[in-house]
């Protein structure tokens, strides 16, 4: 493997590039990819597929877990002619976007290819899901009414 | 590095209609005893095993299917092509396998399988054998559900040893192992049901 980044660091850098990968917009993330030259070449490990996965939750995050419902997922894996591998997991129907993020997640193992998706694939996307998140954050703050005879929890 | 393998090759280009296809063409060979159908156009698989044992293990193994693999199959890109492409479970005791896949000149290919029960007979395995030929070996003749009258086998690899052994298997019905020979992207069927004559009946 072609990859000097050291273990637990590689882990958490493919975890973080997979979870913006995934919530990214699809229309937005294809636009980025589209603009990436030159298109690497790659073999279709598992053709993007779509079925469902269980989906678990805890009342308050404390709770035990419990089965919340089941959601749509499509998934793909690639191979890079040097070797690599990569999984795309992504919500909904999107097999384009499953394929460009197991793409990503390969050519991330790379030496030299990871800096420049870092700057021109998840760096602008951590940025929008930034601003998506503060701009709900704002939208909810809004609504937000003091009840002078409740007391509020810390923290919030 | 996390665990990506560098050996995997891809399975189905087209998984639902491929497996469709393939599995047609196996339920043709089962229900046609003798017949040799072809499994090609499939996915050209890890190497080591034949096309047509990869088809055929793609289309029907999955993981309630736990797989034993005879000692030469049993290599590292066989198992991870198998348990990425088909989720199977590799066992290491005869006893627990659904499918398993032999060499022809393995000795005892029956021996330890299991033949499932007489309630069960279900619960049996299927013994893939891979051979040199499925056409070009000493004609035999068999007889059985799915054959009119009676029909060539031409098996390639196997000796009368063998083939006393299958005979006993067939004698075991409705218990008994259910066998498939490959060679190349090429499958014959032979179920429990059919007796096969020891010695070959003419001479090439």
């Amino acid at each position: 493997m072609s990859c000097s980044e050291l273990n637990t660091e590689a882990i958490e850098r493919r975890r973080r590039w997979l979870s913006l990968l995934a919530k990214a917009p699809a229309p937005r993330l294809d636009s980025l990819w589209q603009a990436l030259e030159p298109a690497p070449s790659y073999t279709i490990l598992r053709q993007p597929e779509i079925g469902l996965i269980m989906l678990q939750g805890r009342i308050s995050g404390t709770g035990a877990p419990f089965c919340a419902g089941e959601m749509t997922v499509t998934r793909a894996a690639v191979r890079l002619a040097s070797g690599e591998v990569g999984f795309g997991y992504v919500g909904g129907r999107q097999a384009k976007q499953a394929e460009i993020v197991a793409v990503i997640d390969a050519l991330g193992q790379r030496d030299d290819w990871r800096e420049r998706l870092e700057a021109e694939i998840v760096a602008p996307l951590a940025r929008e899901a930034e601003a998506r998140h503060r701009l709900i954050a704002a939208r909810a703050a809004a609504t937000k009414v003091e009840f002078f005879t409740v007391a509020r929890e810390a923290g919030t | 590095m996390s665990g990506t393998s560098s050996s995997l090759s891809p399975g189905f280009a087209d998984p639902a209609h491929d497996a469709q296809r393939l599995f047609r063409r196996v339920l043709d060979a089962f229900s046609h005893p003798g017949r040799i159908v072809s499994l090609a156009g499939a996915a050209v698989g890890p190497g080591t095993i034949s096309r047509a044992t990869t088809a055929y293990l793609l289309t029907l193994a999955d993981r309630d299917t736990p797989l034993w693999l005879a000692p030469a199959f049993d290599r590292p890109e066989v198992r991870d092509y198998l348990r990425f492409h088909a989720g199977t479970p590799m066992v290491v005791s005869r006893s627990e396998a659904t499918f398993a896949v032999l060499r022809h000149e393995d000795a005892d290919p029956f021996e330890g399988f299991a033949v499932g029960t007489d309630t069960y007979p279900d619960r049996s395995a299927t013994l893939v054998i891979e051979v040199p030929s499925l056409d070009e070996g000493p004609i035999r003749l068999c007889r059985g559900p799915g054959i009119d009258g009676e029909a060539h086998l031409a098996v390639a690899g196997l000796d009368d040893g063998f083939w006393r052994q299958c005979a006993a298997n067939h004698a075991l019905f409705p218990c008994g192992a259910d066998l498939v020979f490959t060679s190349g992207s090429s499958l014959l069927a032979l179920p429990r049901s059919i007796s096969v004559e020891v010695s070959p009946c003419m001479s090439r």
